[in-house]
């Protein structure tokens, strides 16, 4: 891979070396490059809301907590001086955020050619020779890049694929397979036990009616594509409930994901629920339990390893969805951690759709490296569930 | 009635007192009563009310009808969003249905093109699934070893568990220069509905593999032995026994990979193409936006809620909905209608 520079390190300091730098001077550079595009910066490194409200909020809402410049409380991003602008970046920035944004706004990495994997091992010396003829009279440098390692783990996004990292996504992942799965598992337990072992089965023919309603409604769902989700989750979630959820953020998306998974995690449950044998019940019924206590103390603990099976499926479908929340609007491009419920968010395979959709190669390197942290997630989330029902399996054969 | 139980209870609790039942009698006596609700004191036995029964019996039943409400902010939210895009003025429904080009910015709305697209990748998906997945079905079935089938089916099921945009970077950098290396540069493009179609079918594998193979099994052994009996080979046993017995549980899961395939996204969005699509055509080589990809594509970025085309995203939505639903109840329908049933 060989690198060139929009401008040379060493004309913006002598030495080459940044970190000499200090934040005072690192922001001048900022402002004499890039003066009109401070106001993304702030969005980039300090504001984890929606990016659709941006420049629409005064500042004392957009970024509560942060010391804000004198007298801009009440005033837009847009209503700024630059003077304000770089005082805001000074007061809230510690200097390797500062060089991070120098790097790769002002110094601007590019890369010029690249080669594939057996090329570099088997091929060295063309490439050497290559690089010499046509890229070494530029300044440019070669160098080999994996996207296997641990960098590529703790590492925020980047415009330059070669210092591109998944942390924000992988974090964004866990963030709202969490908080999905909090809302999605008692309601779909609780749909399980209300169907297995309130409705059916019932003599009453409108408690059967309801059954038979849900239960078909259930199986209907489960086959609904996954975009149609997305569209039901962009007009109730983020766009009707907006005041709540704060709009394209990580509730709105774990919300939509909890009612896609939950159809998979009531069937499953249910098939739990009704291979416990119904002697335990009566047993547990004729020593005076009321359903709730027969409920919760016999049925349950014997049919959990079959709904933390059920679970962990539907918690592995909502890691690997991408179409509802394409839809609904992840960021693509998000530098910060999330901070709550209420930020902008990016998941893994939002990542990889993004950058297996940009036309250079690196980027589809980098979205492979992504694939893989991704497979890795689900095989061992797949592995543990499949464990998990065998157990489930022998304990009730035994 | 009521004097008669009163007697018979007076009788029964006589009984018991004069057989002289000891330790046994107060309990008798007590549960005659308190079920009846004769005595005012209460007893430890009578039935206390228990509220808590009664609000986790509400709670739950909330949650069993949730997925009702889901069901109809669905319905809601497509037809109120559709209803808005067709009384806009731009266009009509007949234009919309019938419509041979879908340029937004021309102000033309027709779906064609999109389904062309869906059906022309979908198609290419059932060349490959629906032959792999049924043979495979039969092979886990009737062929395999029950060691190997325990080996198989949870390959099959972590197949099925893979993302589908690691499928939609498969059909991108793997499947469609194959296909050029092939067919040949000039006549594939880059994005391609046939890279799209052919990866959607392995993606959609496991699911008519592992339906069709239930359908399989719940076909009684007495059949397969009845046919060895009058000296079938093994082969003749399958194609002429099995297979038609266990039909209209392999239609249903033909019917359900079609769902799967007309709602998939993500690889057609990577894959297929994009940009606007005017063309009608059934040449897999060429580059077309299915309805899912149009979607994914156009709600990627800012989007305003009040433009033509947030609304258009619903009409695509809801015909998408009432297309996969008549499928998932045609296939239900299917299951119900010729299932084979034995004793």
């Amino acid at each position: 891979m060989v690198e060139d520079y929009a401008v040379n390190p060493t004309v913006l300091v002598a030495s080459g070396d940044l970190s000499t730098l200090s934040e005072a001077e690192l922001v001048a550079i900022l402002v004499e490059n890039r003066a009109s595009r401070l106001p993304v910066y702030v969005r980039d490194y300090l504001y984890s809301g929606d990016a659709a409200v941006f420049t629409t909020l005064p500042m004392s809402d957009l970024l509560p907590g942060v010391a804000l410049p004198e007298g801009t409380a009440d005033l837009t991003i847009r209503e700024l001086s630059v003077e304000q602008q770089t005082e805001l970046l000074l007061g809230n920035m510690d200097q390797s955020q500062l060089i991070a944004i120098v790097e790769d706004q002002v110094v601007e990495p590019s890369i010029l050619h690249t080669w594939s994997l057996a090329e570099s091992i088997f091929e060295r010396d063309k490439i050497e020779a290559e690089f010499q003829e046509n890229y070494a009279a530029q300044g440019a440098s070669l160098f080999f890049k994996s996207w296997i390692n641990l960098d590529f783990l703790t590492a925020p996004m980047s415009s330059n694929p070669a210092s591109a990292g998944a942390r924000t996504a992988i974090l964004g992942t866990l963030y709202v397979v969490i908080v999905t799965i909090i809302i999605a598992f008692p309601i779909g337990v609780g749909a399980a036990i209300y169907l297995e072992e309130y409705t059916s089965g019932a003599q009453n023919s409108r408690t059967a009616k309801i059954n038979r309603l849900i239960e078909t409604n259930i199986r209907n769902l489960a086959g609904v594509p996954s975009i149609i989700y997305g569209l039901l989750g962009l007009a109730i979630f983020v766009r009707a409930l907006s005041s709540v959820t704060g709009g394209r953020t990580i509730i709105s998306a774990a919300l939509t994901m909890a009612l896609l998974i939950l159809p998979v995690i009531i069937i499953n449950a249910q098939e739990a629920i009704r291979a416990v044998p119904s002697s335990l019940r009566e047993a547990s019924f004729g020593m005076g339990a009321t359903r709730w206590q027969t409920i919760y103390k016999v049925v349950l603990p014997s049919a959990l390893p079959g709904i933390l099976t059920g679970t962990i499926l539907g918690m592995s479908r909502a890691i690997g969805e991408t179409a509802p929340l394409l839809i609904i609007g992840a960021s693509t491009y998000i530098l910060l951690d999330p901070t709550g419920l209420q930020s902008k968010f990016t998941v893994l395979p939002i990542l990889i759709y993004n950058w297996t959709s940009r036309p250079q190669d690196e980027y589809r390197a980098a979205a492979a490296a992504g694939i893989i942290v991704l497979l890795i997630l689900l095989l061992i989330l797949n592995a543990s569930a499949i464990i998990l029902r065998q157990r489930a399996r022998r304990r009730l054969t035994a | 009635m009521i004097a008669h139980e009163r007697s018979s209870q007076k009788e029964l609790a006589f009984m018991a007192t004069s057989l002289g039942a000891g330790k046994e009698q107060p309990v008798v006596q007590s549960v005659g009563v308190a079920t009846r609700g004769q005595q005012p004191q209460r007893s430890s036995l009578q039935k206390r009310p228990r509220p808590i029964d009664g609000i986790v019996r509400a709670l739950l039943f909330f949650c069993g009808i949730l997925s009702i409400l889901t069901t109809i902010a669905l319905v809601a939210v497509l037809l109120s969003e559709s209803l808005a895009f067709f009384t806009s003025g731009l266009v009509t429904l007949p234009e919309f249905l019938f419509g041979t080009r879908w340029q937004p910015v021309a102000g033309d709305f027709g779906i064609l093109p999109l389904l062309n697209a869906t059906i022309v990748t979908s198609f290419w998906a059932m060349v490959v699934a629906l032959p792999l997945g049924i043979g495979g079905a039969i092979y886990l079935s009737e062929y395999a070893k029950g060691s190997t089938r325990d080996r198989l089916k949870p390959i099959l099921e972590i197949l099925a568990g893979i993302p589908t945009v690691t499928y939609g970077f498969f059909a991108l950098t793997f499947m469609t220069p194959v296909l050029r290396i092939i067919l040949g540069e000039n006549n594939v493009s880059i994005y391609n509905m046939l890279s799209a179609g052919l990866v959607m079918g392995i993606m959609i594998l496991p699911t008519i593999a592992s339906m069709s193979e239930d359908a399989l099994r719940a076909v009684p052994n007495s059949l397969r032995e009845a046919s060895y009996g009058l000296g079938a080979t093994k082969f003749e046993t399958v194609s002429k026994v099995v297979v038609p017995a266990a039909l209209s549980g392999l239609i249903a899961s033909f019917i359900v990979g079609i769902a799967r395939a007309v709602g998939e996204t993500m690889i057609v969005a990577l894959a297929a193409g994009a940009g606007p699509v005017a063309m009608l055509t059934a040449n897999p080589m060429v580059s077309g936006e299915t309805i899912t990809g149009h979607i994914a594509r156009i709600s990627g970025g800012d989007l305003s809620y009040a433009s033509i085309d947030y609304q258009s995203l619903f009409a695509l939505g809801l015909a998408l909905f009432v297309f996969t639903l008549g499928l998932n109840f045609i296939s239900q329908w299917v299951t119900r209608r010729f299932r084979e049933v034995y004793q």
